[in-house]
């Protein structure tokens, strides 16, 4: 006979609890999209997109579709926990869906409604906003979508990655979950929103490690060892290429890029030597890209007879 | 005749390129159609963000029919020949008709091109015109993107309605079926709407709270703000270009007053108002005294629920927006212009010119240099030339580009500069073009011009002067902009030295420029033609005095060609134009090169004619005068006419020269008037080309007087007519 009591989960409440909101987008995509749930890729970096279930999954003609949240590192937007929506590590929340559904806006709206916005209550609206990221080769036609007039997602279709035209084309969506669960709880302080329905805030888990992070971020870190990393991980990129392990490369692309961030906010990049680092690091991601899409060609045109990467 | 609707549903269309969609629709269809060759003018076109649409009316219901004749080869040609005349024709032997040309059996095929119906017509143009179409930036999507050929669109096209006089045209593109079933609005009607035919569809699509009619969007927009405005007791700030993008933006609008925190007011009006139309593209307000209000107007795309719940929204979005802006206010305040100067050392002009602090160092050296009217303001344009790209720097014009220049007075202004460095700084980048105001005071006029006239030199003296289309440093509006200061302003100044002037100042700082003087005041005579055209004055006109050289002195020269448009329009400036040209023909006929050149021909040539010695030369002036004075003496007795107009130029050219070096323009006009006369009358009367070598040679040399004189106050050659 068993002492344990069956677990019923909770309904969530995702108006009123940050990880509840983020456990519905879950329930909602993976029920709706079909879509893998990831965890986050255990490196550090500066949006969701980096992420390999994103970017090197967007590349090939096989079907993929994953969601996940990814924490993001921005060095430079670190304001010592003191401003009420600038932070240097955020979530975001990523779709990817590939190829492209033709009812991805239906979906994407039903999410929204998932979390509490009720579009007859708030005014949605998609704006023109078109991404590229030159550091990955990529570039798509998309929108930020606005709720009340706050952009609260980012929504491509992606064209071209690494440099390679998207056959099939995948949509993506970036949702900035700090500020849709601010805008839901109707908090106007980050570190005020309920992290869950048991009393936690968001201050309380986060607003010690801003501080904290701020400070490291702009005043202790020691540069020359930054210095000393960023070169290390452009040399250990270039070894993992040589050796045909692409996804170990672009491990260390990313790498390059936080550690350049970092550079950055230290204020020890002169503006002549930017462009210079940003041109290696481009090279860097750029260059795993194409070896990871090369890489797998073969298999991919195996499977998907008439299909070439260019 | 039948009535054609298309509609072309498309997620959404960025606002800013539904304009040239509805255009680059209506020219693909008026393409297909007159390819059919049907004849046809009453059309309708519109666009939501999630729409084209397409109304033909009075479609005729079948094209006409089409006879054609080709001609072929003659009787008796190899049948080769013959079969191959057929196979291009589309028809067989026997339909072949022989006909007498010129005496010759040939072969004629009369083609029949029956007339076809619309629909089979709009059938194959509906395709083409979805495949043309050319958007600024388009896209594939879906699981056809698999392959690269799939169909672009500008957003994924996902509907096509064609119904012709109510039915539908059946096509299919990119794997989407032609039906009768759209959608309404994107949160306010659920499943499809179906449409009967081109009648009912605006009022259908209305019903489901889509208005279709981009333009009956915009006036609502218009006057829904207008409105709202003035139930808030307030005036509404027009911006017609906020108004289209978004009627672009929204397919049911409602426009919505909410207020922002009255503190946020500290901050200047344009930064306001740019923080609120750029990021959020929200109308602003002003009082009953015409400052800027604590409200804002935000365009909603549904009719909401509870309105104050978006207007909540969006205020919380524009307060964080203006915190930012406000933020930046405070943080660039925290150094003072001087201090934000240094950065400039950093921010490099361009890679051949130097720095921005480098110019800031010729700014005020070439304040330094200036004299007449704007002395007075040199020790204000001084101060503010150290200052005027400070604000480049600064925070605010980081993150809004188009407040360079004013963002840096409003600094200038809170740390105490006094009014006029304040203006030179606000007003350096005016005017802006043809329409823009000119900056306010002397010290800001010096300013304006200072700024202008060392990117000219500079990009000019380093070769990157425009070309064609291309004017990446905007150097056609800096030329403009000082054209109309000068002129505007009545500035008595040479350019020439002023190039010269700001060229030695790169050169002083090792910057290698080239001298680009002559370049640039061709440049500016282009210009100013073009600046001119506007105002009716003449661009022959202009040319005609350019082209006497060295006249950089362009009130001056403008009061000049003015007084030759007034002169040339006289019947007597139109038969002097005619006298001169006749004269320089003849003179240009004979090879008439002068005294002196008369002189050559017969071998008496003087040798010191050939000396540059500068010690000579008014040595050599002299004798050469003689010459001249020899030349008027004549040794035979002139006839009447020749005799009138020896006399009337004895006293017309020394006029007209004099009232030229004073300035006195309609002067000089009327000396050479009084020449008009006598020149008719020397042409009625004398030959020029006497039989006697001695008689011709004095009255080429009299033409040529004439032609000098009249050549001193403008190059009658250029004039047109």
């Amino acid at each position: 006979m068993s002492a344990v009591p069956a677990f019923t989960p909770a309904s969530r409440d995702p108006a009123r609890s940050f990880q509840d909101m983020i456990l519905t987008l879950h329930d909602f995509w993976s029920a709706e999209g079909q879509c893998v749930i990831l965890q986050p890729y255990d490196m550090r970096m500066g949006a969701g997109t980096f992420h390999t279930a994103t970017t090197l999954r967007a590349l090939g003609p096989e079907p993929w579709n994953a969601a996940f949240v990814q924490p993001c590192r921005r060095p430079t937007d670190g304001r010592y926990g003191e401003n009420p929506n600038r932070l240097q590590h955020y979530y975001q929340y990523q779709v990817i869906l590939k190829p492209s559904p033709g009812d991805i806006q239906e979906l994407y709206l039903r999410s929204l409604a998932a979390i509490g916005i009720d579009p007859l209550a708030h005014d949605i609206r998609f704006v023109e906003d078109d991404w590229e990221s030159p550091t990955l080769g990529a570039w798509g036609l998309g929108w930020e979508v606005w709720c009340d007039g706050m952009e609260v997602t980012q929504f491509t279709y992606f064209q071209q990655m690494g440099g390679f035209d998207c056959k099939p084309v995948a949509g993506e969506l970036t949702y900035g979950l700090e500020r849709l669960a601010m805008y839901i709880q109707g908090v106007d302080n980050v570190y005020d929103l309920a992290f869950n329905s048991a009393g936690v805030s968001y201050g309380e888990v986060f607003l010690e490690n801003e501080r904290q992070m701020s400070k490291w971020n702009f005043e202790v870190a020691n540069t020359e060892a930054l210095f000393d990393l960023f070169a290390k991980a452009e040399a250990e990129c270039r070894n993992a290429l040589s050796a045909g392990v692409p996804i170990a490369a672009y491990e260390q692309a990313i790498e390059a890029s936080h550690v350049f961030n970092l550079l950055q906010a230290r204020g020890v990049i002169s503006v002549q030597e930017r462009a210079s680092y940003m041109a290696r690091v481009r090279d860097l991601a750029r260059s795993s890209c194409e070896a990871y899409a090369e890489k797998m060609s073969p298999e991919w045109q195996t499977k998907y007879p008439g299909w070439s990467l260019v | 005749m039948a009535d054609f609707l298309l509609e072309l549903r498309c997620e959404e269309i960025p606002a800013r390129m539904q304009a040239g969609a509805r255009a680059e629709l209506e020219k693909l269809f008026r393409r297909e159609l007159e390819a059919a060759g049907v004849k046809h003018d009453n059309l309708r076109i519109w666009s939501t963000p999630r729409r084209l649409a397409l109304i033909a009316y009075d479609l005729p219901a079948a094209t006409e029919a089409v006879s054609e004749e080709a001609k072929g080869p003659p009787e008796g040609a190899p049948d080769a020949a013959v079969d191959g005349f057929c196979k291009k024709n589309g028809v067989t032997r026997d339909q072949l008709e022989l006909r007498d040309v010129k005496g010759r059996m040939t072969w004629f095929a009369v083609i029949e091109q029956p007339g076809r119906p619309m629909a089979e017509v709009l059938a194959e143009a509906i395709p083409a015109i979805i495949r043309d179409f050319s958007w600024p930036k388009s896209m594939r999507w879906g699981a056809a993107s698999i392959s690269t050929d799939s169909l672009r669109w500008v957003r994924p096209l996902s509907g096509i309605v064609a119904l012709l006089d109510g039915e539908v045209v059946e096509v299919e593109v990119g794997g989407i079926r032609s039906g009768r079933e759209t959608m309404g609005h994107r949160f306010h009607h659920e499943g499809p709407i179906t449409i009967g035919s081109a009648d009912d569809y605006a009022e259908k699509l209305r019903a489901c709270h889509v208005i279709v009619d981009h333009e009956e969007r915009a006036r609502l927009i218009r006057e829904g703000a207008a409105s709202v405005a003035a139930k808030a007791g307030l005036t509404l700030v027009a911006d017609e270009g906020l108004v289209i993008e978004n009627a672009g933006l929204t397919e049911y609008p409602v426009p919505l007053l909410g207020r922002f925190d009255e503190a946020f007011l500290d901050v200047p009006p344009e930064v306001i108002q740019l923080t609120a139309r750029v990021n959020q593209k929200y109308f602003v307000c002003e009082d009953a005294e015409g400052k800027l209000a604590n409200a804002f107007i935000c365009t909603a795309n549904i009719a909401a629920k509870d309105p104050a719940v978006v207007v909540d929204g969006n205020r919380k979005v524009l307060a964080a927006r203006l915190s930012d802006a406000r933020f930046f206010w405070e943080q660039d305040q925290k150094k003072t212009l001087r201090q934000h100067a240094k950065g400039l050392e950093r921010i490099t002009f361009h890679e051949k010119l130097g720095t921005v602090a480098q110019r800031h160092e010729r700014f005020v050296s070439l304040a330094d240099d200036f004299q007449g009217e704007l002395a007075d303001a040199v020790p204000d344009a001084r101060e503010a030339a150290a200052l005027l790209k400070a604000d480049l720097v600064t925070e605010m014009v980081g993150e809004f580009p188009e407040l360079q220049g004013g963002m840096g007075g409003y600094y200038a202004q809170a740390e105490g500069l006094r009014a006029p460095v304040v203006a030179a700084i606000r007003d350096h980048y005016k005017p802006a073009g043809q329409a823009d105001e000119l900056p306010i005071g002397d010290a800001a006029t010096l300013t304006a011009l200072i700024d202008k006239v060392d990117a000219l030199v500079g990009f000019f003296g380093a070769d990157m002067k425009p070309t064609g289309s291309k004017d990446p440093f905007a150097l056609r509006r800096a030329a403009l902009g000082v054209i109309r200061i000068i002129t505007e302003r009545h500035l008595r100044l040479s350019l020439e030295r002023l190039f010269d002037a700001a060229a030695q100042l790169y050169r002083n700082q090792g910057i290698e420029v080239a001298n680009a003087s002559t370049d640039l005041l061709d440049f500016f005579a282009d210009r100013l033609k073009v600046q001119q055209r506007e105002a009716g004055v003449r661009h022959d006109l202009i040319d005609a005095v350019f082209a006497l050289g060295g006249e950089d002195d362009l009130v001056r020269l403008l009061a000049r060609v003015h007084a030759l448009q007034a002169f040339v329009g006289t019947e007597d400036g139109a038969n002097l134009l005619a006298g001169y040209k006749r004269a320089a023909n003849i003179l240009k006929k004979e090879d008439w090169r002068g005294p002196e050149g008369e002189i050559a021909r017969t071998g008496e040539e003087d040798p010191l004619a050939l000396v540059d010695d500068p010690d000579l030369a008014p040595v050599i002036a002299a004798k050469m005068a003689e010459r001249h004075a020899a030349a008027t003496q004549l040794s035979y007795t002139p006839e009447p006419a020749e005799k009138a107009l020896i006399d009337a130029l004895a006293v017309a050219a020394p006029r007209a020269a004099e009232a030229v070096q004073t300035e006195r323009f309609a002067d000089a006009m009327a000396a050479l008037a009084t020449l008009r006369a006598p020149i008719d009358r020397f042409f009625e009367e004398v030959t020029v080309n006497a039989a006697e070598a001695e008689k011709r040679a004095a009255r080429l040399a009299l033409l040529a007087r004439f032609r000098d004189a009249v050549h001193r106050v403008a190059d009658f050659s250029r004039i047109e007519g």
